[in-house]
């Protein structure tokens, strides 16, 4: 059996624990099925098989922390993760997600405060690295293996360049600077749930990035977004202005926050180019103008 | 716009509050009406600390803070500009905003 069913019957049996409703009329839908991560949804119950080579011990802290967290993020049904395959498995409760059609209802204030009270309370001992570096890392890695079969493509001298021009911090490449607070390590709008489904309050989901680092990279993919040109002022200003009256330590109360924004926010925004470039190549296309709109700001960022 | 004197394309800044617009070729920077006068005041006030003077009526609200790096943004007072966001959110960008 691949994945994919195997998944689906994990979730229909973590569902309906009691034996004789195998052939329930509940629901069943892929929410992803990705490389990176697999999930299930059957009923109330998701499953979600994570990335292959997932340090079974790190999973279990950062499983555990949203165990205690539970106000801040969806806390899991179960605390151990069970094998299937070469895949670890976790459950979780079903929540709703922001529309994916409706953008504009985005629930900037409600992210920013849940970021604002993640980042300002004790970090957990023993927890690993928060992997946001370690994923624009990886995105890098993946533009070069993409280059290796299309020796042609012309926009990426500048995305490599802006990746050189940052710290090694940000690059993945040595222990990230001061005090660690407790980071969700890949914000962006598919993270958010609601709680019970479908009014409930808005909580953070997946936690295979969480971990301790620097909390301005929480904030650096809107903040990116906003500085590429691609997100509304007033979008980033409700996110930023929430954060703060948050009590969220990662930017100043008040004064230029992008003494602290401006290297992640660099990073995410090379991190994107790259995995734009690598879509268009794999799909035979060129860039659309959102797309160029990252490698325009790559470009800047190394201008003389 | 385009900077009066070599025609490279300007990049508008948000420094405490000013708009500072700064070509990408010669690094020449333009000032808005008043601007000068700001940025005189705010001088004064760093070196002689006292109350501020009332602060002139603004004729467009601030746009947030930017890196240098920073697309020039539509939304900042000179109308135009060159966001991608204006009537409607592109398709692909809603797309990003939800991946990782």
């Amino acid at each position: 059996m691949t994945l994919l069913p195997a998944l689906t019957e994990q979730a229909r049996t973590a569902a309906h624990p009691r034996p004789g409703t195998a052939s329930c009329g509940c629901g069943t839908a892929a929410l992803a099925d990705r490389p990176d991560a697999t999930v299930v949804r059957h009923a109330d119950t998701v499953a979600k098989a994570h990335a292959p080579g997932t340090d079974p011990a790190h999973l279990a802290l950062r499983v555990a922390t949203a165990a205690r967290l539970p106000d801040i993020l969806l806390p899991p049904l179960t605390p151990d993760a069970v094998p299937l395959h070469d895949r670890l498995v976790t459950f979780w409760p079903y929540g709703a997600p922001v529309d994916p059609d409706d953008p504009d209802a985005a629930p900037w204030e409600a992210a920013a405060t849940l970021l604002a009270r993640l980042h300002a309370g004790a970090p957990p001992a023993g927890l690993p690295p928060m992997r946001g570096p370690a994923k624009a890392a990886r995105a890098l890695a993946r533009l070069h293996a993409a280059l290796r079969t299309a020796p042609d493509e012309r926009t990426h001298p500048v995305v490599l360049r802006a990746w050189a021009a940052l710290p090694p911090w940000a690059r993945g490449e040595a222990p990230m600077p001061g005090p660690p607070a407790l980071c969700h390590g890949d914000l962006h709008l598919g993270q958010l749930v609601r709680h019970p489904a479908p009014e409930g309050r808005w909580l953070l989901i997946d936690v295979d990035d969480l971990g301790l680092g620097v909390p301005a990279w929480d904030l650096a993919r809107p903040a990116a977004w906003y500085a590429c040109g691609l997100l509304p002022p007033d979008e980033w200003t409700r996110f930023l202005t929430a954060y703060q009256r948050a009590g969220g330590p990662a930017v100043p109360a008040d004064g230029d926050p992008w003494s602290v924004l401006d290297i992640p926010a660099r990073a995410l925004t090379v991190q994107t180019a790259a995995l734009a470039i690598v879509r268009a190549l794999a799909a035979h296309r060129p860039l659309d103008e959102v797309e160029q709109a990252l490698i325009d700001a790559c470009a800047r960022m190394t201008a003389p | 716009m385009q900077c009066p004197k070599c025609h490279a394309p300007m990049h508008t800044y948000n420094r405490n509050g000013i708009q500072i617009e700064q070509c990408s070729g010669c690094r020449g920077i333009f000032l808005d009406y008043g601007e000068l006068e700001a940025l005189t005041r705010l001088e004064s006030q760093w070196s002689q600390p006292g109350p501020p003077p009332p602060a002139a009526p603004q004729a467009y609200p601030a746009a947030p803070a930017a890196p240098a790096w920073g697309a020039p943004h539509g939304g900042g007072h000179h109308g135009g500009g060159h966001g991608h966001y204006g009537h409607h959110r592109h398709k692909s960008f809603g797309h990003m905003l939800f991946s990782s």
